[in-house]
């Protein structure tokens, strides 16, 4: 068995797909692609990293109610990050079945 | 109304109580039995019997029964089936007027449908394998206290299961130990750590003292993380007002979620401290300790889809579920039936599932199955696939026993579970490729790729004892 290696110090995450590498654009889209397919609505939020903790971050525009096309939201998703750049900015599906949200993650880290 | 006169004496059960022409209504609740017999008693008597037993019905008649109106309040048995591959055994259908049971109350229920009946005579053996609790009924319960919509939007967890850890050794350790145990697993990735069952309030640990170490951990967790965390308090006590003392000190912590064992607990306690979680924004989880005792034996007992649907109308919003693939018993097809039960708002009847009649839950909130038991990294690609994402992946062993410790165990595992995730919605067939799937996320974390060198011989494959009937 190797040797035991020492757990660093915890870092600051941001749920779901966090423990990934950030996710490629190539991803990103194919992740839009199934919210769609599931029948979500996309929405962008953005926030100041020492805020991420609370639920409610800035809503980008209006959620994409009905939008089908990946490359919008992509889109929207790269204008808000230039109109944000110190901001975190998520991506949402809204379930309207569940009145709740089918997914969230990070599309950019602030800063980056 | 037909004239009756008293007549003392021994009479057929089949006279009154076998009904084969009668349609059951909407209001009515129904169960399904199965029976073994002792030799030389027909179905028709037996099944007819134990529609009586579990209802208006005694050996022998009374002149009390004129009183009332017995065909109102009567249970009926209106179908007797084969059992598939087995003819030994028979299915009976008994329908129950909704006016034979309290409004909201699972022990008033069971105290029929499972009472005096399970143990008569005539039977070798019998099992409740599902009831149908018509939505008249259901409405008149509380069931989960928050739900699993809920759970999400206070937790802010969307797009994955959920993933928690019971922490081990179940028995033992100190208030402050077991902290720094709940501490590091949460710190690593860990939404949710839990107290084991067994764990109440013993000399080693009292309740008081964890609650409030663990509490410390939580906070400094979910501070450092920017991630919301929980740990599952478990106030499971020795009388009810010893778990209300509990929960009310683990509200006063500021504590999201506490724990039950609901059948040790019992049903009594258990509503009652749903009813607490509904009014106090708390989230409950329940453990199921004893269930096997009750829902094992294929021919006698109770099912334990029966017992799903008594916690989701009773009330909790996590149950642990079995796994399918861990080291508990647990058919494939029969749990995908039970966690339909526990989650969806309407399930339609499905044999190839072991769900013997529709059942309507209109709205009330689903239940969260907990899968845990044995399971570790290389299961996850198949949970994924089983369960989906509404649902509470535990690794006890799984985490705690990783070569590094807690909270590398923690980080390998939601890895694994953020890997498998992505997968599946980049459209990859998550199960048939987890191999693949788990070995480029190990590429990017060591923690990851040393739990699978050190689970990877682990599988748990021995034959379930308690299968659906099927003729084979």
């Amino acid at each position: 068995m190797d040797e035991i290696r020492p757990y660093k110090a915890t870092e600051r995450k941001g749920e779901t797909f966090s423990y990934l590498p950030p996710l490629t654009p190539e991803k990103i889209r194919k992740h839009i692609a199934y919210m769609i397919a599931q029948g979500w609505n996309p929405a962008i939020e953005h926030t100041e990293p020492e805020k991420a903790f609370m639920h409610y971050w800035y809503l980008w525009k209006l959620p994409f109610f009905g939008e089908q096309s990946v490359e919008k939201v992509m889109a929207e998703i790269e204008a808000c990050h230039r109109a944000n750049s110190g901001h975190i900015v998520r991506l949402t599906g809204f379930d309207n079945y569940t009145q709740s949200r089918g997914i969230v993650f990070i599309v950019h880290q602030a800063g980056r | 109304m037909a004239v009756k006169t008293y007549q003392a004496g021994v009479k057929d059960y089949r006279s009154s109580y076998w009904t084969p022409d009668y349609i059951p209504l909407d209001t009515d609740l129904l169960a399904c039995f199965k029976i073994v017999v002792q030799e030389g008693v027909s179905r028709e008597e037996i099944a007819a019997a134990v529609a009586a037993e579990s209802s208006t019905g005694t050996w022998t008649t009374v002149w009390a029964d004129l009183l009332t109106d017995l065909d109102y309040y009567k249970g009926r048995a209106y179908r007797i089936e084969p059992v598939p591959g087995d003819n030994t055994a028979f299915y009976a259908f008994v329908a129950y007027p909704i006016d034979l049971f309290e409004e909201g109350s699972i022990v008033n229920v069971l105290t029929s449908l499972v009472g005096n009946v399970f143990g008569f005579k005539a039977l070798r053996s019998l099992r409740l394998e599902d009831i149908r609790f018509p939505i008249a009924y259901v409405k008149t319960c509380g069931g989960p206290p928050n739900g699993i919509q809920m759970e999400r939007d206070r937790m802010n967890k969307y797009g994955r299961a959920f993933l928690g850890c019971t922490i081990k050794p179940k028995l033992g350790l100190s208030a402050k130990n077991y902290g720094m145990s709940v501490y590091e697993c949460l710190r690593g990735g860990l939404d949710f750590t839990k107290d084991d069952e067994n764990i109440n309030s013993q000399p080693f640990m009292r309740w008081h003292h964890r609650f409030e170490f663990v509490t410390e951990a939580v906070l400094k967790a979910q501070a450092e993380t920017g991630e919301r965390k929980g740990h599952f308090l478990n106030v499971t006590a020795p009388t009810p007002e010893e778990m209300y003392k509990r929960a009310e000190f683990a509200k006063e912590l500021g504590a999201p979620i506490i724990m039950h064992d609901f059948l040790t607990g019992g049903f009594c306690a258990n509503t009652g401290l749903a009813n607490w979680c509904r009014d106090n924004g708390m989230l409950l989880h329940i453990h199921r300790a004893m269930h096997a005792v009750l829902d094992r034996n294929p021919y006698h007992g109770i099912h334990f889809r029966v017992l799903a649907k008594c916690l989701r109308l009773s009330g909790g919003d996590h149950l642990h579920s079995g796994t399918v693939v861990g080291k508990l018993e647990g058919d494939r097809a029969a749990t995908l039936g039970w966690i339909d039960t526990m989650r969806e708002s309407f399930i339609p009847e499905n044999r190839e599932r072991g769900l013997f009649f529709d059942q309507d839950w209109g709205s009330m909130p689903g239940v969260m199955p907990v899968a845990s038991g044995g399971i570790h990294v290389w299961h996850m690609p198949a949970l994924v696939n089983i369960f989906g994402d509404d649902a509470c992946f535990q690794f006890g062993g799984g985490t705690i026993g990783h070569p590094w410790g807690n909270a590398a165990g923690a980080t390998a595992n939601r890895v694994a579970l953020e890997a498998c995730t992505d997968a599946r919605n980049q459209g990859r067939q998550v199960e048939r490729e987890g191999k693949e799937v788990l070995t480029e996320a190990a590429q990017h974390s060591p923690e990851l790729k040393i739990a699978m060198e050190t689970w990877k011989e682990i599988k748990f494959e021995f034959d379930t004892v308690d299968k659906l009937d099927v003729s084979r």
